[in-house]
């Protein structure tokens, strides 16, 4: 087993240096000169040769890729065209929120999505399974900004429950934080808990036919047992797959959530810098958010080897 | 196989046994034809300011009220499906158009297939809304650039899809006949491959559609999409964004037609999905 993890550890090296690579050349694929666009209408001419020379667009391609992963590796995200910070210390200001709403979400959005998908299997075809796939269909339809200003007007505006925007910083007392933070986390986590509800669903339903649940049922194993031991768990190879591929929706979604609730994290920093055009810290953003996507997708193959003993690739 | 019937009264037979199929074509259709009527729905130009009134409430003149510049709403929600459709039918042509294109040359050619795939997999390690906010900064904001941004970000999926049925296809019997009889590679691909990719291609294409419009207005609405001045529903949203606690309203409407619009291409798409599944054809029939 630990060198089906060791394997997969080295595995994900070549793909981190891919994502690296797509997201450096990302600058050079666009028609045009980029340094132009980001100076926008009104530059002048020296305002598009300190971005150039902020950017590195005076040295060879491959020279430029060098140095940046040799700088990435050092920590150096590169210095914001407008605040002329570091990218790396922004993004360390911006990176509490940005956990504090994604990871509840994360844990939130599984502990009811998978039941949801367990009961809808075993009651196929009934009422009860009808209304959860017609809830899974709508959270995957409605956008997340749209069910975000939804839950906003009906339980801060309507009923004055919950605060309408802005964070608390969990040091601040971890109630107002807990506050600030339950819309955001119901609002972005709609999407994935459609996405896991549908993926359990089908995985369930599908070990359900298996001729060792007949087996189980006939020696009398309880309902529980069969759906939560036996089911679950052989069904629980695509359930922790979408889990771990979600994990690109709940990035995406909390660039808008955090601009709906006035969050001040990553997303909100991803926000604000397209306003500007702050094209490094907007590269430093998508690199980080998508090195994570890779190294949650790594947690997800290893915990493979824990849920279904027989992968070993 | 004799479950699937190919002739066209066949296929509407077909059809009524999937309601949602039926469902979501309606909604689609009444979308579509908002889309195509504008022009008779409302003669209000959408760009039209009256300054007089701004972020009234609905009334006779303005059915869904006006914005926070007095433009009349109504008619910028219309006009806004045009810019969804246009975008989400634009990304699903040209994503199942690439992706095919990708899949077939990496399903067939070894040498292509390492390369390629490789790539594709770290295009698909970037969440495909932060890979199209990276495109949109440093491009000029229009519709075609948001269409190329939000295609780019969907191809890989559906190339992994084409390669995989090609894959599988390789191995069937008849796949191999052909190739020990001697048939030349492209009418292999076109008269033996491509068809039995085309099933799962429509379903995939329908949800990259839906997946491309609500890519346009979270685009829009964080600033990185359509250029203002152009009412698509992203941008009517990121314009009532301001107002909302006082004028909700503003964005109620868009949003109502943009999720009305992705749940009938979501239903149309779980339901074709239903129909075109061979083993859901013979279930259906052996009852």
């Amino acid at each position: 087993m630990y060198a089906y993890i060791l394997r997969r550890i080295l595995a994900t090296i070549p793909v981190m240096l891919i994502v690296a690579f797509i997201v450096f050349s990302l600058l050079y694929l666009t028609p045009g000169d980029p340094a132009a666009v980001i100076a926008g209408e009104h530059a002048t001419a020296e305002d598009i040769a300190r971005i150039r020379a902020n950017l590195g667009l005076n040295d060879p391609f491959l020279l430029r890729f060098g140095t940046w992963i040799a700088s990435i590796m050092q920590f150096d995200l590169g210095t914001s065209l407008l605040t002329n910070m570091p990218v790396s210390q922004m993004i360390g200001q911006r990176i509490e929120p940005t956990l504090s709403l994604m990871l509840p979400t994360l844990i939130l959005a599984v502990c009811i999505a998978v039941p949801l998908g367990v009961i809808a299997a075993w009651r196929a075809g009934t009422k009860v399974d009808h209304f959860i796939t017609v809830f899974a269909v709508l959270g995957f339809s409605v956008p997340v900004f749209v069910v975000g200003y939804a839950l906003v007007w009906s339980f801060s505006l309507k009923l004055g429950w919950l605060p309408v925007q802005g964070y608390a910083p969990i040091g601040q007392g971890v109630s107002r934080w807990f506050q600030h933070l339950v819309l955001p986390c119901l609002t972005l986590s709609s999407a994935y808990i459609a996405l896991i509800t549908r993926i359990t669903r089908t995985a369930v339903l599908e070990v359900l036919q298996q001729d060792y649940i007949r087996t189980a049922e006939a020696k009398g194993v309880g309902r529980h047992a069969i759906l939560f031991v036996h089911a679950l768990k052989n069904a629980s190879v695509p359930i922790i797959t979408v889990i771990g591929i979600g994990v690109a929706l709940l990035i995406g979604g909390a660039v808008v959530t955090e601009s709906v609730f006035a969050i001040p994290g990553l997303g909100r920093l991803t926000m604000e810098s397209i306003l500007r055009r702050d094209y490094p810290v907007i590269q430093a953003i998508v690199l980080l958010f998508s090195i994570s996507y890779v190294l949650v997708n790594l947690l997800i193959d290893i915990a493979y080897t824990f849920v279904d003993p027989r992968i070993r690739y | 196989m004799s479950a699937i019937d190919t002739s066209a009264s066949g296929f509407l037979k077909e059809t009524t046994r999937y309601p949602t199929v039926i469902a979501g074509a309606i909604l689609l259709g009444i979308i579509l034809l908002i889309a195509f009527l504008t022009p008779l729905l409302s003669n209000t130009d959408p760009s039209y300011i009256d300054a007089a009134r701004r972020a009234q409430p609905a009334s006779a003149s303005h059915w869904f009220g006006t914005d926070m510049l007095g433009r009349d709403l109504y008619t910028r929600v219309l006009y806004g499906a045009q810019v969804s459709l246009i975008v989400g039918f634009a990304v699903a042509v040209l994503s199942t158009i690439g992706g095919l294109a990708i899949g077939l040359m990496s399903g067939f050619v070894k040498a292509i297939d390492a390369v390629v795939m490789r790539f594709m997999d770290g295009l698909m390690s970037i969440p495909a809304i932060l890979l199209a906010v990276a495109l949109m900064s440093i491009s000029k904001g229009s519709v075609t650039n948001v269409i190329i941004a939000i295609t780019i970000a969907e191809i890989p999926r559906t190339a992994r899809l084409v390669r995989g049925t090609v894959l599988s296809l390789r191995e069937q019997p008849y796949v191999e006949a052909a190739v020990a009889g001697g048939t030349r590679l492209p009418t292999i691909i076109f008269k033996h491959i491509l068809p039995n990719t085309l099933a799962p291609l429509i379903v995939q294409a329908t949800y990259v559609c839906a997946s491309a419009m609500i890519s346009e207005s979270i685009l829009s609405f964080i600033g990185a999409g359509v250029p203002p001045v152009i009412p698509s529903w992203g941008n009517i949203m990121a314009e009532g964004r301001a107002l909302w606690l006082v004028k909700p309203f503003i964005i109620f409407y868009p949003a109502v037609f943009l999720s009305i619009t992705v749940l009938a291409i979501n239903l149309l798409g779980d339901g074709l999905r239903d129909m075109l599944d061979p083993r859901n054809a013979q279930r259906t029939t052996s009852r």
